[in-house]
């Protein structure tokens, strides 16, 4: 299972990063999306999948999963849609500014 | 003497509060406040001076990285005491004058006298510590504040060009050294130079003694303005004429000389040291008295003149250490004295040198110029300081009766000794030592004769000058008439010098010796009808030849190629290294932020593919891996199918729709890997973001047609593909390399702990309760940014239809 994940993990990455150096604005924030999503699985694969019930106390489990990542990639979840809600409003204010979302034209003056 | 590291400290502290009593005290110069400091600073020296001479160097030390060896060790031995009395001393001469240099409604001097304590307190830390590793941090502290200083008029392109020289060729020597005493420090195993001196004799045969040689020894030469170094010293000259006569004649270029003085009982001995120390000192004392001649500016002609007797000094203490070569004995005992003779001669230089800069302050003062084409005929105008001129440049010609007599006949004893030395090869070459030496005199002589009788004697030409001011600078005076009147008493009562001050120097260049003798004779005026006496008749009648024949001959200047000229190779370095270097970082700063997201994948593939190489740490281990379901392999295809989705798709409405697939796949997987709470927020998130990236879908342009399809691009392929395998790799070698024992079931406790029973809440809200206040504090910025971004879009677009 592990194996399999760490794969798919792999491919996520993989397109976000490909999405993330591409022309397009808009490609670019989903790829920070991609590649979010493609995190969140790492952290909780690199903490054991299925070794255990839900950790909530009181159940019929007499062992839990491990908590912590959870609880890191709760937060992780919560800032990334802060980041992609703010990257969004970035794009469509640059959009409407500057009237276009292609990053070879967002390139800042030639000479600094 | 344990307070013994605040003589350090006390110019430091000082600078701190020197800008509050410019701003709080305008009425009152403040050269007045700072004027103690040094004075303080040399009574105390001075009341250590027999203690020095009779008893055993002081030490002191305060821990400071003491996990790596370096303390900050306060060694006060005859050397270093010599040095901090000059800097102590010439310092309070120099504030002193400074005073009626500088006016206090025009210069800013809250900035002058802040670097002159930096100057202060890093030059005294140089000749005072121990260790070379706070010997390097003070000595890089000298630079800058002279940088500093001779940018004081930054204001005038020549100073910020003077300034920018000697920054960087003296740091560039610094670096040098650093590297060298790295080296030292590896081989001796020590950063003390007291127990590198004491493991000097074996070292000799290491491989890289040579090496830390030579970097070392750059450092000295790029501090001490040594051949083909010494272009930055004239450009300096550009500081104000105090700080000239402080800095770059009297202590700061000296401080070569200290580190050579310093290292002697190290490297001392060997055939290189000796070859490279004297041949270089050598070298620079022709060259520097060569091209002082032919100066037009009088400070220019000063520096030339620095430059070629800080050669003469470098020089005497390379044939000085041939004596370490054949050890305390009979045959020592010749080059012994060239070691005196460079510490009398060090005195000596900071007495006459100082006081001819600052009568050339004087004279700038009085009349706006130092060119030596509009001076002339000063004599019956400034009588005073026409005298303070003959003083001190009749010492630097070695006439008597000024104690540049006395060490410059010490200096041709010295050479005419090393002629006539048997090893190192001084058998064929050793007669070039007083021939040089002696023509170098020579131009010494003449331009000597220059400084004094071009400006004061001649004709007068009132027009020629830019302001005279015929008020007398008494104040401006009286610093030059105290090292004046010590040239005088230099001469007359050398031995008394000798005992307290010069012989404990010579004693810690020469260690080994001063503990069975140094053999010194006294240092007489008179001492018969020697060689040397022969040879100073010969430099005075030759020179007085040649300084009245001097329009005939000086037509030789023009005659080197300006390619040659070692400023030219400087400025056209510098030219063609900002101009390849700038080529190369436009090269790669290309302003697309894509190429920069390039780099850093790329970086982070290679350093983490790299390091899991190197320490071998990929490990694959499939026995440890959980059974796989059905559901699970199905929600692994449909999340591969959608993230394709994503990267092929034309418009961006399915490009969004398809992330949004991919989010409710994620919550499924947690949902799979019984974490409910994370399946529930991500749920909740995914859905807002969603309803988000639709919203903008409004406003955001489609995907326009020359980008339509994303294209295909070998190289952010591979980064792209890089990354993927990387993590992976990563991942998976997670699972197998188990470092520590998990904390987790320290949660488990939630419910007696926090009153939870869902740990994960528990987690969030208790344990870890800083990190989500803190992780709400960037949603709220967040919030800001996006609420601030659409108000600002909106006043924009008003103000657009107003137009």
């Amino acid at each position: 299972m592990e194996t399999l994940m760490a794969v798919i993990i792999g491919i996520l990455f993989s397109i976000g990063a490909y999405l993330i150096l591409s022309k397009s604005l808009l490609r670019i924030i989903l790829g920070s999306s991609v590649i979010a999503h493609g995190t969140h699985l790492l952290i909780i694969t690199m903490g054991g999948l299925k070794t255990g019930g839900p950790p909530i106390l009181g159940g019929r489990a007499d062992s839990y999963t491990d908590p912590l990542p959870q609880a890191l990639i709760l937060t992780a979840i919560v800032i990334n849609f802060a980041l992609t809600a703010f990257l969004l409003v970035l794009a469509y204010r640059s959009y409407a500014k500057l009237g276009t979302d292609n990053m070879d034209q967002l390139r800042g003056i030639n000479d600094e | 003497m344990s307070g013994l590291f605040l003589i350090i400290l006390i110019p430091f502290l000082y600078a701190v509060i020197v800008p509050f009593i410019f701003k709080r005290i305008p009425q009152l110069h403040t050269g007045w406040f700072v004027l103690p400091i040094p004075v303080v600073l040399f009574v105390y020296l001075v009341k250590h001076i027999t203690l020095v001479a009779e008893a055993s160097p002081f030490i002191h030390t305060v821990p400071w990285i003491p996990s790596l060896g370096i303390n900050f060790t306060t060694y006060v031995d005859g050397l270093a005491l010599i040095f901090g009395l000059i800097i102590s001393g010439i310092g309070t001469l120099v504030t002193l004058y400074s005073i009626y240099y500088l006016s206090k409604e025009r210069e800013a001097l809250d900035n002058f006298y802040v670097y002159l304590l930096l100057f202060m307190g890093a030059m005294l830390g140089v000749v005072f510590s121990d260790n070379i590793l706070v010997l390097y941090l003070f000595w890089e502290l000298t630079s800058i504040s002279s940088f500093l200083l001779i940018a004081y008029w930054y204001q005038r392109k020549g100073s910020r060009y003077g300034a920018q020289k000697a920054l960087l060729i003296t740091i560039f020597g610094g670096f040098a050294m650093l590297a060298g005493f790295l080296l030292l420090a590896n081989i001796t195993d020590t950063f003390s130079i007291r127990e590198m001196i004491l493991e000097a004799g074996g070292i000799t045969a290491h491989p890289l003694f040579l090496t830390s040689m030579v970097l070392i020894l750059l450092g000295a030469f790029t501090k001490s303005a040594q051949f083909p170094f010494h272009i930055w010293l004239p450009d300096a000259m550009e500081a104000p004429t105090p700080i000239s006569a402080y800095l770059h004649s009297a202590t700061m270029v000296k401080a070569g000389i200290y580190l050579i003085a310093r290292f002697t009982p190290i490297f001392g001995g060997s055939m290189e040291w000796f070859w490279i120390v004297s041949g270089v000192g050598l070298i620079t004392l022709f060259w520097g008295s060569f091209s002082a001649v032919k100066q037009k500016d009088l400070k220019a002609m000063l520096a030339f003149s620095t430059i070629s007797q800080l050669g003469l000094i470098i020089c005497l203490l390379g044939l000085g250490s041939a004596a370490m070569y054949y050890g305390p004995g009979e045959n020592a005992v010749l080059y012994i004295p060239a070691i005196l003779a460079a510490i009398f001669h060090l005195v000596n230089h900071s007495t006459f040198k100082g006081c001819l800069f600052m009568v050339v302050g004087v004279i700038d003062h009085e009349t706006g110029t130092r060119d030596l084409r509009r001076l002339g005929g000063l004599m019956g105008l400034m009588p005073v300081t026409f005298t303070l001129a003959v003083i001190g440049s009749f010492s630097m010609a070695g006439l008597p009766p000024f104690n540049g007599f006395l060490s410059k006949e010490l200096f041709f004893k010295g050479v005419l000794n090393a002629s006539r030395l048997d090893i190192f090869r001084m058998e064929t070459w050793g007669m070039l030592f007083p021939a040089i030496a002696w023509i170098a005199s020579i131009f010494t002589f003449i331009y000597c004769m220059i400084f004094v009788f071009k400006t004061f004697t001649g004709k007068y030409y009132p027009q020629r000058l830019e302001n005279i001011k015929p008020k007398k600078p008494w104040g401006m005076l009286f610093p030059p008439a105290v090292l004046a009147s010590l040239v005088i008493l230099f001469f007359f009562f050398p031995n008394p010098l000798a005992q307290y001050l010069l012989l404990p120097a010579v004693a810690s260049v020469l260690p080994d010796f001063a503990e069975v003798g140094l053999g010194l004779e006294p240092i007489k005026a008179w001492h018969g009808w020697t060689p040397e006496l022969f040879m100073t008749m010969g430099v005075v009648g030759i020179g007085v030849f040649l300084y009245i024949n001097f329009p005939k001959w000086s037509g030789i200047y023009g005659r080197l190629p300006g390619k040659f000229r070692l400023n030219y190779i400087y400025d056209s370095l510098l030219r063609i290294t900002e101009k390849s270097f700038d080529r190369i970082t436009r090269g790669y700063m290309t302003g697309f932020l894509r190429d920069y997201l390039f780099y850093i994948f790329a970086f982070f593939v290679l350093v983490l593919a790299g390091v899991m190489f190197v320490l071998k740490s990929f490990a694959f281990n499939p026995a440890l891996n959980n059974s796989i379901s059905i559901y699970e392999v199905v929600l692994a295809l449909a999340m591969v199918g959608a993230a394709l989705m994503i990267l092929f798709s034309r418009t961006k409405l399915v490009a969004i729709i398809s992330l949004g697939i991919m989010g409710y796949l994620v919550a499924m997987f947690f949902v799979v890997f019984r974490a409910p709470d994370l399946a529930l927020t991500q749920l909740v998130v995914e859905t807002v973001t969603t309803v988000l990236f639709l919203l903008c879908f409004y406003f955001l342009p489609e995907l326009t047609p020359e980008i339509r399809k994303i294209g295909f691009n070998a190289a952010n392929m591979v980064v792209a593909l890089g990354v993927g395998l990387l993590v992976t790799a990563m991942a998976i070698s997670a699972q197998n390399n188990r470092f520590f024992a998990p904390i987790s079931w320290f949660f488990e406790n939630s419910h007696e702990l926090a009153g939870a029973k869902n740990i994960v809440n528990a987690i969030l809200v208790d344990f870890r309760g800083f990190d989500t206040m803190l992780e709400i504090l960037v949603f709220c910025i967040a919030g800001i940014g996006v609420y601030t971004l659409i108000k600002l879009c909106l006043t924009e677009g008003e103000r657009n239809e107003n137009k």
